[in-house]
């Protein structure tokens, strides 16, 4: 669970609140993420299978294909995306889907960066809350 | 006074806008434009850029199909009058334009990918349908600042042409195409170019480095190990091609987000490890040995016990010389009747195949030519249920979680000699040789 207090740098500001998916490897959502379903379809990934539609993923960063940023778009259309990101170093191409998912779908979803020892600290499934100037509770 | 930042909130850069580029932002030149200038400005908030930079080029990943949000995009940008500003090529899509019979996938779905391209098209971008524009006889120069998308074009317009793109991805493509704009950050700024990381594959066996197999399977190591660095690469023979170059920066690109790397004394920027690292000795080494190699390769196939169905090469797109080396290969035998052998290129490297002669002879032997879209991207494989054998690392990292292919990888001549036998062969004597 994170300390009281925390922020984070918003690469895309607003709020969320949704139980964790940690990741325990970076997941690139092109080749990765199915979009109709909200899974991890990467075989090589650790978490194949899980469903991340709805949760806030927890992951060092994106990894990859620059097409994840029209995934990310999609499952947003679709309403299969991850509520949010939380992650220990700046993926563009995660903010990128993001802009423009809030753009044609008005749908904002928060990325986040905090710092790796805090990252640590949350836990898969337990409830995560992130408010509009990148405050982070919960974890 | 300059623009002052507090370290304290990172969040707001202070972007400084010329004229010219608050006017696109302002919607001067139409609400297209508009749209792009607010993506290329969000993005260098999210860098810290502190102003924007030209570009003299662009190359689109956008126009492959991911769903209907691709086009919602496009017909935003077309609806709000954008166009190009720049000499823009377009990435592959998800079509076969000169082989349409080869699609086996849902045809409304055809039908929207068809719509998504020709969205680009009338953006002002140049119908090229490869993702390796680095092969086209028009390409950067070094030190040139571009808009790349597509992981394996960047890495290679970083790492071998000398040219400067950042990582970009979908919808910043375009974006960045249309309003002659980047953010002036990452690796368009010189400090960010140096190798992190020292990768030294001096001590494998001189038969692993002298095989085309090495590349991409170094490749995957490297994006395994150093995922976000750039590392610089020393102890690789000198008779290094682009071709194995390519298909070492691909498979990187796959295993981990690389978008640079240096080979020392083969890449323009890094003459030598000094010049590489920009005086800057970085503080890790990583030495590969013949095990690493031989793991990457075991990790990129299938120990499915299936029947071989297909043998694909060809990801990234095929250059010239690779498909003279699969005519000297394979010209003259025949692929077993129970196996589909495709190889993926560019329609423009297809025509000059053909002129060489290469190209008829290849498909009496029974190659089947894919160009403008990939084998992994887009529903063309016939038979999914049997082995699929590539000599692409990216192939066999992404084919299986995208068209449920079990893979194999392998050299082309191990593809090879596999098709016309109808089954699985390892030429035994690199690899044992290597241990």
């Amino acid at each position: 669970m994170l300390p009281k207090g925390v922020t984070g740098r918003t690469m895309i500001d607003g709020s969320a609140a949704a139980p964790a998916s940690v990741l325990t490897a970076p997941l690139s959502l092109w080749g990765g993420l199915d979009p109709i379903t909200g899974r991890i379809t990467d075989v090589h990934h650790p978490q194949h299978g899980d469903a991340i539609g709805g949760t806030i993923v927890v992951m060092t960063s994106g990894r990859g294909s620059s097409s994840a940023s029209s995934v990310l778009a999609e499952a947003i259309r679709l309403g299969t995306a991850p509520t949010a990101f939380v992650l220990t170093e700046p993926d563009e191409i995660l903010v990128l889907g993001a802009v423009v998912g809030h753009e044609l779908y008005g749908v904002t979803t928060p990325v986040l960066v905090v710092e790796p020892s805090l990252h640590a600290m949350i836990r898969n499934g337990h409830p995560v809350k992130i408010a509009p100037g990148g405050t982070i509770s919960g974890g | 006074m300059g623009p002052t930042r507090s370290t304290a909130d990172s969040t707001m850069s202070a972007l400084n806008l010329t004229p010219a580029e608050q006017a696109m932002l302002d919607g001067a030149d139409g609400s297209g434009t508009a749209l792009a200038m607010r993506i290329v400005v969000r993005l260098a908030q999210a860098m810290d850029a502190l102003s924007l930079i030209p570009v003299s080029g662009a190359h689109i990943d956008s126009c492959l199909y991911h769903g209907k949000s691709g086009l919602d995009f496009v017909h935003r940008l077309v609806d709000g009058a954008a166009h190009v500003r720049v000499p823009t090529t377009l990435n592959v899509s998800s079509l076969d334009l000169l082989h349409p019979e080869l699609y086996v996938g849902d045809p409304a779905e055809a039908t929207a990918a068809r719509e998504l391209m020709d969205g680009y098209v009338s953006l002002g971008c140049e119908p090229t349908w490869t993702c390796a524009p680095y092969q086209r006889q028009d390409r950067p120069a070094r030190g040139a600042d571009i808009a790349w998308a597509e992981s394996n074009a960047i890495v290679f317009a970083n790492s071998v042409l000398g040219a400067r793109t950042h990582r970009y991805g979908d919808f910043v493509d375009i974006a960045a195409a249309i309003t002659g704009r980047v953010p002036n950050a990452g690796l368009h700024v010189q400090r960010n170019r140096r190798a992190t990381v020292i990768i030294d594959v001096s001590e494998l066996p001189t038969a692993l480095l002298e095989a085309d197999v090495l590349y991409p399977c170094l490749g995957f190591v490297i994006g395994r190990r150093c995922s976000g660095q750039i590392p610089a690469i020393v102890g690789l023979t000198t008779s290094a091609t682009e071709d194995d170059l390519k298909a070492l920066g691909a498979a990187a690109a796959s295993s981990g987000s690389l978008a640079m790397f240096h080979a020392v004394g083969l890449t323009p920027e890094a003459p030598s490890l000094s010049d590489a690292c920009q005086g800057v000795a970085p503080s890790l080494t990583i030495k590969i040995t013949a095990d690493d190699i031989r793991d990457a390769r075991d990790q990129l196939s299938s120990t499915a016990e299936q029947p071989l169905a297909t043998v694909s090469v060809g990801t990234p797109h095929y250059s010239l010389a690779e498909i003279g080396r699969l005519y000297e290969l394979l010209a003259g035998s025949m692929v077993a009747s129970t196996v589909a052998f495709y190889v993926s290129t560019a329609r423009e490297t297809l025509h000059e195949a053909m002129l060489h002669g290469w190209i008829t002879p290849l498909r009496d032997a029974g190659v089947i030519f894919v160009t403008d879209t990939c084998t992994y991207i887009t529903p063309i494989i016939r038979d999914t249920k049997g082995l699929g054998m590539t000599d692409s690392a990216k192939w066999a990292y992404y084919a299986p979680g995208n068209i449920g292919v079990e893979a194999i990888f392998g050299s082309v001549s191990e593809c090879v000699r596999s098709a016309i036998a109808g089954r699985v062969i390892r030429n035994d004597w690199t690899w044992s040789d290597a241990s």
